[in-house]
């Protein structure tokens, strides 16, 4: 098979004693990159990508490729930890990762999402090596509508499937829709939302500013005051015995992984979603499907398992668009893309005619980058899971210094450090009044594309809203979206059936 | 016994004094004594950032700057983000900023307090090109066919490109008026993202810089009508002009590298020397060949002349347009 005959050749660069070497740096590099709040894939790559010169360009996309990955490994390492997702992908991870924690679980959610991550990254490769060149023309079918219709996918999936409060998750979905409209309108070009005219508006509200005073600042403030001088987090120590529990655990979710796998491959590579999305609605598919589905959000290790496979299966997903059309599907890709120009390639049809030995080259990587990610990990995580073992008033006094820095690093703007703090104050609030957070983060990552992809169909169909249901993609989307967002309904109507049959005998 | 090595440090230091001098970056009298930031008019991954970023790895590479350059992207505000940074550091002699034709119009278009004629001018990069594209899976095969399909379109035909009173609107603008056309002008975040939607079908026709078409034009995805250049472009030998085809249309996108106000004139002549070297540089020669890209040197006065020029061009067109306020 002449697919294999590449793959080979790939394996031949790959597994040079120097690549391998790179990998390995990279890997856990990117780990720790990802660790940090505020620091992501993004900022790893954007680092490195200057010091790819001094190797060759088949090296370099290698090193650039086991930095994103450890990253995407990393991501969840603070958002289990610490309750911080450090790139919106991990978002979805906390929802679960987070209570583990604190039972003093954290050693098994860390494995968790390693072995997640390292499933989705396997199952997701191989479907790019297996169907790359077809499946780019399903990037080129997905246009506005098609766009506008995953979100609102993306979106029901978390009304209908969240288990909060419905109302106050819709009103959280509208105020992150707010936020994400601050800045400058790209279809009119005109400033929106300026308040008290500051100029650092102009570039609107950042997810990751968001996320780290809700969840960062926000979540030390509600854990001050519920834990007094009592640390919130139980030690976890990690034994060989405990990691053969894990993946003893994690056999049991082979179910839960491949269909976080195969979904997050798909969204991840339609050029305007990518990895975040993914990994919330592998979530919601997650806790739909599961026999345990009502101990999601306290702790549930599939929880973990789902959003991990999906969000490192998107990421490889991503390269996808990358590579067959030049067009990135991610912030990192778009790095990535970069890099190549310099190097003088030319992403496109072209790249796997003309250059296979990069291309093969890279996929090859992208195997011993995740099994290196996963090893690396997985010897890491006692080092990770000591640091819960400070004391909190030590401990908390970190996170915060994390915080401000990791807002400030990517924009370098006072600005963002003062909204950070305000959101901090604005989420301990809501928290107390059990407002859920994720679908405030989710409409603000989410919000600018639905509403671009919104407006550019209309205006490409003069204005016909039909068009959403005309096209069969984006009509089953929406299709799909009505019956996730009738679901909560549906199930308070049996509830209060079941309510009816069993009146008069005792509560559950 | 102290004296061998005082004697062979004295020689060390001359030698690399001697190095230094002899290197590219001799420039005379000032060089920073710090990393100079690059500021970016632009978001990541467009293509203002790659080539920014492109020239500061052939700087790098080429070793033509005593000091390292670092890329900072800002973005925000069609590039007002970007000018209104440059005006505050009124002075400051380690900082540049890469532009593109936002320069003019984000100014012309919302009150953000800045003038560009206070700017100190650098270097004059390269001039971008503009090429009108279509599917080639289209029946569309010359300029009249497009004008001709436009027309039985009814003003349904769609033209996608990069934002709003930006470039890609701006020469739809003049396509509109030379013809009499009318067109929907669908805006979209970037031009790589135009050029997929024309490949996926979901738009008729753009206005692509060539780098941005390029690689769909290799793959026999997109096909070029006509150049809005006066000369046809070497990538594209068999693309006809539009001035070839008695239209008098011609856009271009500049790519150059301006100052604060109040820069040193010794860190101004360092940075002009820079960008000489690097616009002779071997690197940056191949890439403007294959990406059909102007190389058009300029500097100084000369430059300044040039920005003010363009501004006024760009103040009529957008008042044409009916955007200017």
């Amino acid at each position: 098979m002449e697919l294999l005959g590449h793959l080979a050749d790939g394996f031949a660069t790959s597994l040079s004693p120097m690549n391998l070497m790179i990998v390995i740096i990279g890997v856990t590099a990117g780990l720790f990159i990802g660790a940090m709040p505020g620091l992501g894939s993004v900022n790893g790559v954007a680092i490195v990508l200057p010091l790819t010169f001094i190797v060759p360009p088949s090296s370099a996309i290698i090193l650039l490729a086991a930095i994103y990955y450890g990253a995407m490994y990393g991501g969840a390492i603070s958002s289990i930890l610490l309750g911080i997702p450090g790139a919106s992908t991990a978002v979805a991870t906390t929802f679960d990762g987070r209570p583990m924690a604190q039972q003093g679980k954290a050693g098994l959610a860390l494995i968790a999402a390693a072995t997640a991550s390292f499933v989705g990254g396997t199952i997701s490769v191989i479907l790019f090596t297996l169907f790359a060149a077809p499946l780019a023309d399903v990037a080129l079918a997905f246009g506005p509508p098609e766009e506008f219709a995953l979100v609102l996918l993306a979106f029901t999936t978390f009304v209908g499937l969240g288990g909060d409060d419905v109302l106050k998750t819709i009103i959280m979905i509208c105020l992150g829709l707010v936020l994400s409209t601050v800045g400058l309108d790209l279809i009119s070009g005109q400033p929106r939302l300026i308040f008290f005219d500051q100029p650092g508006f102009y570039s609107g509200v950042s997810f990751l500013v968001l996320a780290i005073g809700i969840y960062g600042v926000g979540e030390i403030l509600y854990t001050i005051e519920t834990s007094k001088s009592a640390p919130s987090v139980t030690p976890a120590k990690l034994t060989f015995k405990e990691l053969k529990y894990g993946l003893k655990e994690m056999n049991k979710l082979w179910k839960t992984m491949s269909f976080g796998s195969i979904m997050g491959f798909f969204v991840g590579m339609l050029p305007a979603a990518g990895a975040t999305p993914a990994a919330l609605m592998a979530y919601g598919l997650a806790k739909l499907t599961s026999k345990t589905s009502s101990t999601f959000g306290k702790g549930n290790i599939e929880g973990v398992a789902a959003p991990e496979t999906a969000n490192n299966a998107a990421s490889t997903g991503s390269l996808l668009p990358m590579l067959t059309l030049g067009i990135p599907g991610s912030p990192t890709t778009a790095l990535l893309l970069g890099g190549m120009v310099m190097w003088g390639l030319v992403p496109g049809p072209m790249l796997f005619i003309e250059q296979p030995d990069f291309v093969w080259g890279l996929i090859s990587s992208l195997y011993t980058a995740n099994l290196a990610a996963v090893l690396v990990n997985l010897a890491l995580i006692p080092v990770f899971v000591w640091a819960l073992r400070m004391p909190f008033t030590v401990l908390c006094a970190i996170v915060l210094i994390l915080c401000l820095v990791g807002g400030y690093a990517p924009s370098q703007k006072l600005h963002d450090v003062w909204l950070i703090v305000g959101f901090g104050v604005i989420g301990y609030f809501l928290r107390k009044a059990d407002y859920p957070m994720a679908p405030l983060v989710l409409a603000l990552v989410l919000g600018p594309l639905m509403e671009r992809s919104f407006r550019q169909t209309l205006i490409s169909e003069q204005g016909n809203v039909l068009a959403f249901v005309e096209r069969p993609l984006s009509a089953t989307f929406i299709a799909l979206s009505a019956i996730f967002f009738l679901l909560p309904l549906l199930n308070m109507l049996r509830r209060r059936m079941r309510a009816k049959t069993t009146a008069g005998k005792p509560a559950e | 016994m102290t004296y061998p090595i005082t004697r062979r440090l004295a020689i060390a230091a001359a030698a690399s004094i001697g190095l230094l001098s002899a290197g590219p970056v001799a420039a005379e009298g000032w060089t920073p004594e710090r990393p100079v930031e690059m500021v970016i008019m632009a978001g990541t991954g467009g293509g203002a950032d790659r080539l920014a970023r492109l020239f500061q790895s052939i700087i790098q590479k080429e070793n033509l700057s005593t000091m390292p350059i670092l890329p900072v992207n800002k973005g925000g505000g069609s590039g007002a983000e970007a000018l209104r940074y440059l005006a505050d550091n009124e002075g400051e002699n380690h900082l540049i900023m890469a532009t593109l034709n936002s320069y003019y119009t984000t100014p012309l278009r919302t009150d953000i307090g800045v003038d560009i004629e206070e700017f100190t001018p650098i270097a004059r990069m390269a001039l971008d090109t503009f090429v009108l594209w279509v599917n080639a899976d289209s029946d569309i095969e010359t300029l009249d066919d497009y004008v001709e399909a436009v027309k039985a379109s009814g003003g349904t035909w769609k033209m996608g490109g990069t934002g709003t009173g930006q470039e890609d609107s701006l020469v739809t603008a003049m396509l509109e008026n030379e013809f009499g056309i009318s067109v929907t002008y669908v805006p979209f975040s970037g031009g790589g993202d135009v050029a997929r939607n024309l490949v996926g079908g979901h738009i008729d026709s753009s206005v692509n810089n060539p780098s941005e078409a390029l690689g769909f034009y290799q793959a026999g995805e997109l096909r070029p009508i006509a150049a809005f250049t006066p000369e046809r472009i070497s990538a594209f030998p068999d693309t006809p002009t539009m001035g070839e085809l008695g239209h008098d249309l011609v856009y271009w996108m500049q790519r150059s590298f301006v100052a604060p106000k109040g820069m040193a004139p010794e860190a101004v002549a360092y940075y002009t020397e820079m960008f000489e070297n690097l616009s002779q540089s071997q690197e940056w020669q191949t890439y403007t060949a294959e990406k059909a890209l102007m190389a058009d040197f300029l500097t100084g006065e000369e430059l300044q002349a040039y920005f003010l020029e363009e501004r006024e061009k760009h103040a009529d067109l957008l008042n044409a347009m009916g955007e200017g306020s």
